[in-house]
């Protein structure tokens, strides 16, 4: 793709985080784009966000597990970015019109003490830089319709990200197993999900480690305050307006993520 | 003239299905030859094929919950799990292969296991009651096998068939139930070194402790209690993944240990 195509695809990108429709696959007018040009279309948008005055607060890991690679077709994962509008509250309904299509995912923070650049990142390197983990929620979107994405489509449109619902007790990763440690998943009071740390690429230390040997070739760094989700322990589950859904993880607590009620955005 | 040479009977499905086992075959449904098997009769081939194991000479040691997560219960068209029964026979001891020569199509899943210090009988049974009947808890993946082909079974089949018995393995690490939060006691299933699923023991029925329970109770309309010493497999964590040839299976808990099998 040129960079009038690049262009093009972000703004069609951006216009359906404003209108709110979702908008239809990047692939359906360039079959031919692959990772570069998707990663380049997510790099205009997040040059657009942080123009308009939004700041870089992380990144985010996904298709962390092998059943969405499978699923995916794909054999890595990928990432997208975090800005500081994204965070969002606990306990605190969300409005629903923040998002498009809204499914929720349980998944261990990691909030970073020192800056981890790549190439070249071990797993030492990484434990030496976490400063703390934080339980957490992570608000995946689409805004392409139907969700009906391939991996250049969630590429370009920043990994699918929404939102991150951040818990409020950090733990030292000294003190708790990240990979064997178990997560429950309650919607509206029911169980839908169960999974362990593990199921994020083996263990969620691998996710940052790529992380940061993936971005920092191209000159990005992970920053001391940036906060990493690793990806999800489980499948998404939707969520609809109203919504309330708790993770539970052992040894890290819970957090709570609200959708606020269709009619509150009438108000 | 009726399409089958005999009519159906519990000692004859029973009979087939202990056949089916034996000589490592799969066959079809017996539900589809036998209009109007109902789950009451799908018990009592259950039931005689116990008693033909007891006949042989194999122990009665405990019982296994199938059906015990939503999703299977949905896809079964059942609100409920269902109650078989484990021998000795079915013990696979550690460290040894899986024996695919005598099994026909394993499937392995890691389940959380109940050693019984206390008789459990029903009516009544509460999850909390069930819990302070448990001496430890262990780790445990059991080899699933169906003596129907392809897997492809009704729910009165399943039942029939011991809810698809085969042999089981338990870890070594045995954990007083009060020192554990089962309903966040993880498992990461690996198949060939690579993980494949991962769950808590919350996916057995909201908590293994419930599965119990519901063992008593059920039990008790069979006129049957769990005895003490008596081993309970709660229910399949994660969906069972198919255990091929040479194949190498590992369930880690938490803090139950790791128990790690070969495909033989």
């Amino acid at each position: 793709m040129d960079a009038d195509e690049v262009t093009k695809t972000a703004d069609r990108l951006l216009a359906a985080y404003a209108s709110g429709s979702p908008t239809h696959p990047v692939i359906a007018d360039h079959p031919a784009a692959d990772l570069d040009d998707a990663y380049a279309i997510q790099q205009a948008q997040v040059e657009e966000w942080t123009r308009r005055g939004d700041v870089i607060g992380g990144h985010k890991v996904g298709l962390a597990s092998r059943a969405i690679q499978r699923q995916m077709n794909v054999d890595q994962p990928d990432f997208g970015h975090l800005t500081r509008s994204m965070f969002k509250f606990e306990h605190e309904p969300i409005p629903a019109s923040t998002y498009l299509q809204p499914r929720i995912e349980p998944e261990t923070a990691f909030v970073l003490g020192k800056t981890l650049q790549g190439p070249g990142v071990t797993i030492a390197d990484a434990v030496r830089a976490v400063e703390f983990v934080l339980p957490a929620l992570e608000i995946v979107d689409s805004r392409i319709s139907d969700w009906n994405i391939s991996i250049v489509d969630t590429v370009a449109d920043n990994a699918s990200s929404g939102g991150v619902i951040l818990g409020s007790r950090p733990v030292a990763l000294a003190d708790v197993d990240l990979r064997l440690v178990g997560c429950t998943l309650h919607r509206n009071g029911e169980l839908v999900e169960t999974g362990a740390g593990g199921a994020v690429l083996g263990s969620p230390l691998n996710s940052l480690v790529w992380l940061a040997n993936t971005v920092g070739p191209h000159g990005v760094a992970l920053e001391p305050g940036h906060v990493i989700l690793p990806g999800s322990m489980t499948k998404a589950t939707p969520m609809e307006p109203g919504d309330t859904v708790v993770s539970t993880t052992a040894g890290l607590g819970t957090v709570t993520a609200v959708l606020g009620a269709k009619e509150e955005q009438a108000v | 003239m009726s399409t089958t040479e005999r009519e159906w009977s519990v000692a004859r499905g029973a009979r087939a299905l202990l056949d089916a086992e034996s000589s490592a075959t799969a066959r079809g449904s017996i539900e589809a030859e036998w209009d109007g098997l109902d789950l009451g009769t799908a018990y009592a081939i259950q039931d005689e094929v116990l008693q033909r194991r007891v006949q042989r000479g194999e122990v009665l040691t405990g019982v296994k919950l199938g059906l015990t997560s939503r999703a299977k219960q949905r896809q079964m068209g059942v609100d409920a799990p269902s109650v078989a029964w484990l021998t000795d026979a079915m013990v696979l001891p550690a460290g040894d292969p899986v024996p695919r020569s005598r099994l026909i199509h394993p499937r392995a899943e890691p389940e959380i296991a109940f050693v019984m210090r206390d008789r459990l009988a029903g009516p009544g049974v509460t999850a909390t009651s069930a819990m302070a009947a448990v001496d430890r808890v262990h780790a445990g993946v059991e080899i699933i096998d169906s003596r129907y082909s392809g897997f492809k079974f009704t729910l009165a089949d399943a039942v029939a068939d011991n809810n698809s018995s085969g042999v089981y393995v338990t870890g070594s690490v045995g954990l007083r139930p009060e020192d554990l939060d089962l309903a966040l006691e993880a498992c990461l299933l690996e198949v060939d070194g690579q993980v494949v699923s991962s769950a808590t023991g919350a996916a057995v029925q909201g908590h293994p402790a419930e599965a119990l329970a519901f063992a008593a109770n059920t039990l008790a309309e069979r006129d049957a209690a769990i005895e003490a010493g008596w081993i309970v497999l709660t229910g399949g964590m994660t969906d069972a993944v198919p255990v091929a040839p040479g194949a190498r299976v590992a369930a880690h808990f938490t803090h139950l240990g790791s128990i790690s099998l070969s495909g033989g």
